[in-house]
């Protein structure tokens, strides 16, 4: 693994982290405001979380 | 003999080695040596696929607990022989006047001391031939398979008799058969059309959560973890989209209705693009997720022989408790996410033109 790899690693994981942060998050508010729709918001974020994991890890080994 | 005592037999077996694993692992690591790259190679060596079944070696009295698998090759003809023949890769294996050597969980063909030749790069350049060998990841396949046919037959003859009440096991299966069914078939996939998909659904969702769980098993097998395995399962839904998707699926690709011309022309390539990325993210996702999981678990657990303190080892210990944990969730986590985009997927390939 050379430097540029490690870096560029490194920034995969923090801007997987922070799109995946931001979904929980906003799903939080979303289920707070709506109490009755948390199965569907939950999903919803599950899947989104899942797509941006799927880049997050293809990049990964990639790098 | 019973199915309900099969099962239990089945249950006991694992627990049997499970425990005996367990005990092992505490009388282990006891030589000095270069302790840090033994437990890479350990991890390493626990990540991928083997030829034999090894529940735990001691590598300084050179003793392996466990038991050979046998290896099927295809050589200009078929050779079955036992994977104890390579004792570990030490020796060369002769069948029927050829050499066979394990280097790197690889069989290559080699003269009679076992030579093998490398490229620049250090890669060996020796013949490979065709292996179709019962590896410890298909031992592991056939073993859930197995349980997944007793305890889904027993689920599926219990409706006949006893007011069509589920016993024993079926009473845990039941609600999640209908978990997927209600939660993960009927929302993605609609009213009409998801009986089609509900074997594939059921079948891919409780096969990757078992073998999942049998990864958290100290059985030391991490058969998700695979890129074979969730290739295979990739390409199943990679198929079973294609090939049950209807006009509106391909109109959508090749000539998006109600956009530009230009565009379309644009969103064509993209879009079929996007055919194949599909089930490919599903490939990585799954085998990425659990071969992280692995590693992590496994490397924390080596922390407890680094650190060999009184402060760092029970915090490792008491790290990896709650990351197994965590695990666990992941486990049926991973299940949920590819059946549900299984059926996202199946969904989109059935949607009607509703414009």
């Amino acid at each position: 693994m050379t430097i540029p790899n490690i870096v560029g690693a490194g920034l995969i994981v923090i801007g997987a982290g922070l799109g995946i942060g931001r979904i929980g998050g906003q799903a939080m508010e979303a289920i707070a405001r709506q109490p009755e729709a948390s199965g569907k918001i939950q999903t919803a974020m599950l899947i989104a979380a899942a797509l941006i994991e799927g880049i997050g890890f293809a990049a990964l080994f990639a790098a | 003999m019973q199915k309900s005592t099969v099962v239990k037999i089945l249950l006991i077996f694992i627990l049997i080695f499970t425990s005996s694993n367990l005990f092992a692992k505490e009388t282990e690591k006891e030589g000095k040596g270069d302790l840090k790259s033994e437990i890479k190679e350990f991890i390493n060596h626990h990540l991928q696929d083997s030829h034999d079944f090894t529940l735990f070696s001691d590598k300084e009295a050179n003793s392996h607990v466990g038991f050979p698998l046998p290896v099927i090759l295809w050589d200009n003809g078929l050779k079955v022989f036992s994977s104890s023949k390579f004792h570990h890769g030490e020796t060369v294996a002769e069948v029927d006047g050829n050499f066979y050597k394990l280097y790197h969980s690889k069989i290559y063909k080699t003269d009679a001391a076992g030579t093998i030749t490398y490229d620049e790069e250090h890669h060996a350049t020796n013949a490979k031939p065709l292996d179709f060998s019962i590896t410890k990841n298909v031992v592991s396949m056939l073993l859930i398979g197995l349980l997944m046919f007793f305890m889904f037959r027993g689920l599926a003859k219990s409706y006949k008799k006893n007011n069509s009440i589920p016993t024993g096991v079926g009473r845990f299966l039941e609600p999640l058969v209908l978990f997927v069914r209600d939660e993960i078939a009927i929302p993605n996939i609609g009213e009409k059309k998801y009986k089609k998909y509900m074997s594939f659904l059921l079948t891919v969702f409780f096969f990757i959560w078992f073998l999942n769980l049998l990864g958290m098993t100290p059985l030391g097998v991490n058969v998700t973890g695979n890129i074979a395995v969730t290739f295979a399962l990739a390409l199943l839904t990679f198929l079973i989209t294609n090939l049950t998707a209807n006009k509106n699926y391909w109109g959508h690709i090749f000539w998006m209705p109600g956009v530009p011309t230009f565009m379309k022309v644009v969103l064509a390539p993209i879009e079929l693009l996007g055919v194949f990325i599909k089930p490919f993210s599903l490939m990585i996702r799954l085998y990425a997720n659990m071969t992280a999981g692995h590693v992590v678990l496994m490397s924390i657990i080596g922390m407890i022989f680094l650190f060999k303190s009184w402060i760092g080892s029970p915090l490792s210990f008491g790290l990896a408790f709650a990351l197994s944990i965590l695990e666990l969730l992941v486990a049926a986590l991973q299940a949920y996410i590819f059946t549900m985009l299984s059926a996202l997927y199946f969904g989109m390939a059935n949607e009607e033109a509703h414009h």
